[in-house]
């Protein structure tokens, strides 16, 4: 994070930024106070580089770079606690998810080993139907490049029979693995149609095919 | 009939969204309109005199505005309209501000609107005949219900005025919400001491009737002569008899009773006075708790009291009382904090309410005055505030801000560090509301001088951990959650309408907002009346406010019962239904639906029965006029002839 020093907030503040938070998010940014509860209430401030209120504050202000650039997005848990505390009815954890969705689309992802692990978690349930932590912790450690991180733990979780060395075989993984494809169909219908109608600004969601939700 | 219209442009109010001169210009055009104008302020002196002089130039009979709502202005012109000769039921508003210009910006469309509704407005005040209202007499007494601080100020200042004052409280004693504080803010000074002499007036005022453990049951009639039902609940202690001993008290064996003046912080017992000072010093028997009906034995209390006043079979008794005006002083309750799951839902003992801290610090309070923990009776060393609990927050449905809450905990805070100098305090707040005289310096006072830690932030959870209570929160100054170890922790607990509300308002026919509080006529002018003449507001019951607001409020609803009881009559409105005698085919349905009574039969020669309006006890709803077959009632001012003219015009 970068130490905010005065901040022109007429030159800086992004209005279309704020309108697209709150389209996507369903939420009305202008709701909050400024209470602190959803800080109060959040398990990872102590992490963040912004807390949860501040991030609504520059949401506020319409600081599209500090927010999406932020760490704090994307360590967010989604645990819910602000979205359950907020007096004002706010789903905070879905404006988060908003912002989160947001700063990969614009190529401002902070903590890419996060994104990788998001995207790896959904391979490994496309793949299997299911989460398979086998697959998916080595995989996540070699294109994280660090192979070696947490390796020492494999042994002590192995005996507890915590890890399968197959993955399990579930009732309808097909039907998951069809959830991917129509979502992947649709996306690249929607790139075509807006190719052919000459937008190539990627809308939501789209330049990222697995962002299934 | 010669009729002049007049349209108002209201500044740029109506003017900036409606051709009020092309509205004007089109009235000419209906049948009997031979004058027409338009004008920037119609309700100013020069605008009235304008239609004044209008009349007697041009001859007028009849005269239609095109102004506001005809409940903003409609008596002004009424009035203008009766200084130049005409009858001011001769006069009719078209509402072409709220019911057009503000409500739109097209103005092609306002201006047809405004055009169509002066049209109506024209073509009803040709079926318009004069009206003179009569006159009843005021009965000068005035009923009170609800006997906290404004309730007892509106009694007091009445009885000052030489009026008859029932005075009905719900609880066996008065004294309200405010009788139950410790100090109040901001000059410390302590609530009972000066809440206490009022009080002893009360009893003492010979022209004041008090009827404590009563409610209010039915209320019929209207501005001048109310008749209201009072029911005086069963006490199961003759009050005549009872001299306030409190023998019956010490030996009443059921000691496991929670004690609600304390906030239920102790035990009191099955039968007694609620506090020392109560008004009036009698004993009352809790029926949920007592053995004799618990158990069906005991008579304990029977047998103790010195002078027989204890009777088991006591009933609940109604009374009826008639009254000229009635003012409503019902106050508030506290919120419940059980909603708050976060902050315990009322599980931890030590997670208290405001007004339970109150009776804390109260030396006649469940421990002496001496601050601890309702727990385990330690000491608490270290003791966080919660402000807006129940209030400003949507999602328990209150986002309405309490007004009191700011202060009382500064006014807490400072006591607490007045009573234990090595004790800790921690308040959490959003925004700090102290607008009134000496408050924000108060507030400054607990800060500078008291040493209280002021927090800008909520607070997200508490949860207990080695006998204390663990309060995280947010300072959003520091961008930093914070954590505090305390002993105990006091709610701000805010501010709701009072229970049973709703259901007095409907007995009334007064209105109430969506949380419960009643309606004043008007946010700004009219802010002590309501819109049932001859009821007013005082205290909490119209919205959250302090002690000196509800002591001023109540003063005020005193003295508008002095003004209206300065006259010996009252004008009754002319608009009310009539009955032609010769269309009344005597079915008797008008009789049925009339909601106030007002409609009886009456016996012709050879004993011909027809229906009969009381016209001093219609309100003038029309039911009867829309029931009747052969349309026998008409609503005077509204008839159908002057309806379906206004429906014709406007389908023509």
């Amino acid at each position: 994070m970068e130490r905010i020093h005065t901040l022109a907030i007429q030159q800086t503040c992004d209005i279309g930024f704020i309108s697209k938070v709150e389209e996507a998010s369903g939420q009305h940014i202008s709701k909050c106070y400024q209470c602190g509860n959803c800080t109060a209430s959040c398990a990872y401030t102590h992490v963040y580089d912004y807390p949860v209120n501040q991030i609504m504050r520059l949401v506020q202000l319409g600081q599209k770079k500090a927010v999406l650039q932020s760490r704090s997005i994307w360590l967010c848990a989604t645990c819910q606690a602000c979205t359950t505390r907020c007096p004002n009815n706010l789903d905070v954890a879905r404006i988060m998810e908003t912002l989160r969705i947001m700063s990969r689309q614009e190529n401002m992802v902070a903590e890419r080993d996060i994104e990788l692990f998001y995207h790896e978690f959904l391979e490994s349930i496309k793949a299997f139907g299911r989460v398979f932590e086998t697959g998916l912790l080595p995989m996540f450690s070699l294109k994280a490049g660090k192979p070696f991180t947490d390796m020492d733990l494999a042994p002590r979780v192995l005996k507890k029979g915590k890890l399968a060395f197959l993955p399990q075989r579930i009732k309808g993984r097909k039907q998951v693995a069809a959830i991917f494809h129509r979502f992947e169909a649709h996306q690249l219908k929607r790139t075509e149609e807006l190719r052919q109608a000459g937008l190539t600004q990627p809308v939501e969601g789209d330049s990222h095919p697995d962002e299934c939700e | 009939m010669r009729i002049g219209v007049f349209v108002c442009q209201c500044g740029t109010n109506i003017a900036s969204t409606v051709e009020t001169e092309a509205v004007a210009r089109e009235a000419l055009q209906h049948p009997d309109v031979v004058y027409a104008t338009s004008y920037m302020y119609t309700c100013s002196e020069p605008g009235q005199q304008q239609i004044q002089r209008a009349i007697q130039e041009e001859n007028l009979q009849g005269v239609v505005v095109a102004a506001c709502s005809p409940r903003m202005h409609e008596p002004t012109f009424r009035r203008a309209v009766e200084k130049a000769g005409l009858n001011r039921f001769m006069f009719e508003m078209a509402n072409i501000r709220e019911h057009v210009s503000w409500i739109s910006n097209d103005r092609q469309a306002n201006t047809r609107k405004a055009a169509e509704l002066v049209h109506m407005a024209v073509a009803k005040l040709r079926f318009n005949h004069p009206l003179s209202p009569s006159r009843v007499a005021i009965n000068k007494r005035v009923l009170v219900i609800g006997g906290g601080v404004a309730g007892i100020q509106a009694a007091l200042d009445c009885a000052e005025g030489g009026l008859e004052v029932v005075l009905v409280e719900r609880q066996p004693s008065i004294g309200g919400k405010m009788a139950k504080l410790d100090k109040t803010f901001p000059t410390i000074d302590c609530s009972s001491c000066i809440l206490g002499p009022k009080m002893v007036d009360v009893a003492q005022k010979e022209n004041i009737r008090l009827y404590a453990c009563s409610e209010v049951e039915s209320v019929a009639g209207y501005i001048g002569n109310f008749s209201v039902q009072i029911r005086r609940k069963a006490t199961c202690v003759d009050w005549n008899l009872c001299t306030g001993c409190g023998l019956c008290m010490e030996k009443c064996p059921a000691k496991k009773v929670p004690d609600h003046f304390n906030e239920d912080l102790g035990n009191t017992r099955a039968i007694g006075i609620p506090f020392p000072q109560a008004i009036p010093k009698k004993a009352t028997i809790d029926k949920e708790h007592c053995r004799q009906f618990t158990r069906g034995k005991c008579g304990v209390c029977k047998k103790i009291c010195p002078v027989g006043a204890i009777d088991y079979e006591m009933e609940d008794e109604f009374i009826s009382e008639d009254f000229g005006a009635i003012i409503v002083a019902t106050g508030f309750d506290l919120f419940d904090h059980s909603s708050y799951g976060e902050y315990g839902g009322g599980r931890f003992p030590d997670v208290i309410s405001g007004l339970q801290y109150e009776r804390i610090l109260s030396a006649s309070g469940p421990f002496g005055g001496h601050i601890q923990r309702p727990s385990d009776g330690r000491q608490p060393r270290n003791i966080v505030f919660i402000a807006c609990v129940g209030s400003r927050d949507a999602s328990v449905d209150r986002p309405y801000c309490s007004g009191v809450c700011c202060m009382y905990i500064a006014k807490q805070a400072i006591l607490t560090r007045d009573h234990l100098p090595d004790s800790n305090c921690y308040v959490f707040y959003m925004d700090i509301r102290s607008p009134g005289k000496n408050y924000d310096e108060f507030v400054r006072r607990a800060q500078e001088e008291y040493g209280v830690n002021y927090i800008r932030g909520r607070v997200g959870k508490i949860y207990p951990k080695n006998n204390h209570l663990i309060v995280q929160g947010a300072d959003t100054l520091l961008g930093a959650q914070v954590e505090v170890e305390a002993d105990l922790v006091v709610l701000a607990t805010g501010v709701e309408a009072s229970a049973g509300a709703r259901e007095l308002a409907e007995k009334l026919r007064i209105s109430y907002d969506q949380y419960g509080f009643y309606m004043e006529s008007h946010p700004k002018l009219r802010p002590v009346e309501t819109n049932t003449a001859g009821v007013y507001l005082a205290g909490v019951c119209q919205g959250p406010k302090d002690i000196p607001s509800s002591v001023a409020q109540g003063s005020a609803a005193a003295a508008k019962v002095q003004a209206l009881f300065s006259r010996d009559t009252i004008e009754t409105s002319p608009q009310v239904a009539l009955v032609n005698e010769r269309a009344c085919v005597a079915c008797g349905k008008c009789i049925q639906v009339c909601p106030f009574g007002a409609i009886q039969w009456k016996e012709l020669r050879g004993g011909i029965q027809k229906a009969e309006v009381l016209p001093s006890v219609c309100q003038g709803c029309g039911l009867c006029n829309a029931t009747c077959p052969p349309k026998a009632v008409q609503l005077q001012h509204c008839t159908d002839n002057q309806i379906l003219a206004e429906i014709d015009v406007l389908c023509a």
